[in-house]
């Protein structure tokens, strides 16, 4: 099986009107280079091996479906199938991506990786890939979630990452993202900028994808050999949108199963306080791409608010932009209350802790479940990416539901 | 029919030397206040002044002139202001053009965007982060308003790519003249000889040097070489570090006086 399935490519990175790039000229051949190594990897069955190797001995892949029946109930009693992301090595399923741009920065001769954080799953993966091969690897943290993540911190120090505090701006996510982005500018040649979800200057959104597409592969064949069908439903969280992309994209051209991507509504998209981009923003660029994002009148970028740091994001990856568009995907808002409603009922009915990203994922689970069965499709069966586990989340549950720690 | 700016790099074509080019972004450090630091620069010999519009996302910008936008944003400045400030800095009779990311113009309307620099004696923008790849609206926006499309170049870009930008360009080309975002540096990159050297090349455009120039004696090196010379940090660094305006303002004049004699040194 081969890990992704090369596309042919919108001219330049572009879907429909999304994508593209707006970057420094100083980062355009460095952007060629990745371009270019990426698709020579994709063709190349030797890379292609490797990494499949690696996610066999060291990810854990394939990852499991687990049917949650006891879950289900509270779904309106359809079929709900679980791919299990959360049970890959470093926890969630960010390890797809950081192994294949590791490698690619191997393959480029670059010995010094960096990478963006919010709530330090993406920085912990990276820092895992770079001790495992051998790269010098810096971590963009916002002070605000260093703060918030520390124990994050602690196990990027530990893998021997470098985590340096961002204090412009807002302090979070968004403002590690421009952080890296100036130390690329500045050490383009020696580095690589191992971004971590499906946004930015091309090729990010595309080379993200395919290296994600594996989940959507996987649990297409699983599905298919537990219950003869593709599923009804395809369901995953959307903050960037890497996990989402990767469970989708091998199901784009089945026209009859639905896409639904869940994003943060915060407090509720009414109020202002939420990071659902697709659901409550308006068309944009922001870090290198044309996308969704929650801007002002002016063009300035709005900061964006959910319970959920790795959520926590005021711009979406551009091919979810386009398959909104064009009416292939749908996508929502869950509010931190519903994602929280959510994580309890996983918690307690399948004794599965997990993030509170995915929460987001599993309340839309609960909300189209239930529309099935009041519209006579109790037989539906709902695939839920489970892209992450909650061990990282302990304290802010703790904290929502008052458990003293 | 040629710009303000295309004028001037004309006219100082026969004096030979190079221009000056004073950067500041819009409402720093408030309205007001950026009038009367922009008249300081130019009553001290700038040439031509460059309008920063400030955008929350400056990639392509060190510590000082973010916290110079950060200033300006929570001001709430926005285009009218910018337009504003672009009037007032012409209005003293020099060039203006405007710096600016893309989302900013993007979420304006890039025609009306074009259309109002110009109606306000604007006489091109800056783009740090629009890719040519990207241009198509804004290079007919442009055309129609007769206004500068200013592009910059950086020392990784191509050999195959740089004509491909430089031909783009009109006004001056912008040549980063290091790898790495603004600011004041203790020396200017050798780097930015070649890329000045590379650039004429492929175009004969004015060429433009930014990205680290702070005192007399780096303008007067860059001077040598280049049609223009770039600062922005060093200015606002006195602005932003000064016990008070008034002072700022004597020292931002002086500095504009330096800086001068700097970009005519070569003449002697």
């Amino acid at each position: 099986m081969s890990i992704s399935t090369p596309q042919a490519e919108q001219i330049l990175g572009h879907f429909g009107p999304f994508g593209g790039r707006f970057v420094p000229e100083a980062l355009i051949s460095a952007l060629d280079e990745l371009e270019a190594a990426h698709l020579s990897a994709q063709h190349d069955p030797a890379f292609q091996a490797q990494l499949m190797e690696l996610h066999r001995s060291y990810t854990g892949r394939p990852s499991i479906v687990t049917e949650a029946a006891r879950f289900a109930e509270h779904a309106g009693g359809v079929q709900i199938l679980l791919k299990r992301e959360d049970l890959n090595h470093t926890g969630s399923h960010k390890i797809n991506n950081v192994l294949g741009q590791a490698l690619l920065t191997k393959r480029m001769g670059k010995k010094r990786i960096i990478a963006e954080t919010g709530a330090g799953q993406h920085g912990v993966a990276s820092a895992t890939a770079a001790a495992l091969m051998g790269l010098e690897c810096v971590v963009y943290m916002g002070e605000e979630d260093t703060k918030r993540q520390s124990l994050n911190v602690a196990r990027m120090k530990l893998l021997g990452a470098e985590v340096i505090p961002v204090t412009q701006g807002s302090k979070t996510l968004k403002d590690a993202i421009n952080e890296a982005m100036r130390d690329w500018v500045t050490n383009v040649e020696t580095t690589h900028y191992l971004l971590g979800t499906v946004a930015g200057p091309h090729p990010f959104p595309t080379m993200v994808r395919d290296f994600h597409r594996i989940i959507g592969v996987e649990a297409r064949a699983q599905v298919l050999e537990l219950t003869g069908n593709l599923p009804d439903v395809v369901m995953a969280c959307v903050g960037g949108g890497s996990n989402a992309i990767g469970i989708f994209h091998p199901f784009i051209d089945d026209a009859d199963v639905r896409l639904i991507g869940l994003e943060a509504g915060g407090r509720g998209v009414e109020t202002g306080l939420h990071a659902a981009t697709i659901t409550g923003g308006t068309k944009g660029v922001l870090h290198g791409t044309r996308s969704y994002v929650l801007q002002d009148a002016n063009g300035q970028t709005i900061e964006s608010h959910s319970i959920s740091a790795g959520l926590d994001y005021p711009g979406v990856g551009p091919e979810h932009a386009y398959l909104h568009d064009i009416g292939r995907a749908e996508y929502r808002a869950i509010t931190d209350d519903q994602a929280m409603a959510a994580f309890a009922i996983m918690c307690r009915t399948e004794g599965i802790i997990p993030a509170i990203e995915t929460a987001h994922a599993l309340a839309g689970a609960i909300q189209v479940g239930n529309e099935l069965a009041q519209s006579g499709k109790k037989d539906s069966v709902i695939l839920v990416n489970l892209s992450g586990r909650g061990d990282k989340d302990v304290q802010t549950a703790a904290e929502y539901f008052g458990i003293e720690l | 029919m040629s710009t303000a700016l295309e004028n001037l790099f004309e006219a100082l074509k026969s004096q030979d030397r190079a221009a000056l080019i004073g950067y500041i972004p819009s409402g720093f450090p408030s309205k007001e206040k950026c009038f009367e630091v922009i008249k300081a620069m130019v009553d001290g010999g700038v040439d031509a002044i460059e309008i920063g519009f400030p955008y929350s996302d400056p990639v392509m910008d060190g510590p000082i002139i973010q916290a110079a936008a950060d200033i300006s944003l929570k001001a709430g400045t926005g285009a009218a202001d910018v337009f504003q400030t672009l009037a007032y800095a012409t209005s003293l009779g020099v060039p203006a053009v405007v710096m600016t990311y893309w989302n900013p113009i993007e979420r304006y309307g890039v025609a009306k965007f074009a259309t109002e620099l110009a109606r306000n004696g604007g006489s091109g923008v800056i783009t740090p982060d629009l890719t040519i790849e990207e241009s198509t609206e804004w290079e007919q926006a442009c055309a129609e308003n007769g206004i500068n499309r200013i592009y910059v170049v950086a020392p990784s870009t191509s050999e195959d790519r740089l004509p491909k930008v430089t031909s783009q360009c009109s006004g001056f080309v912008y040549a980063a003249s290091l790898m790495g975002v603004t600011g004041t540096r203790t020396s200017v990159s050798s780097g930015a000889k070649d890329l000045v050297a590379k650039v004429r090349a492929t175009t004969g455009t004015p060429v433009s040097v930014g990205l680290g120039v702070s005192t007399q004696n780096q303008a007067a090196e860059v001077a040598e070489y280049a049609d223009g010379v770039i600062v922005g940090s060093a200015f606002i660094r006195l602005v932003l570090e000064s016990a008070d305006f008034a002072t700022s303002l004597v020292e931002v004049r002086a500095l504009a006086a330096e800086l001068a004699l700097g970009v005519r040194r070569k003449q002697a």
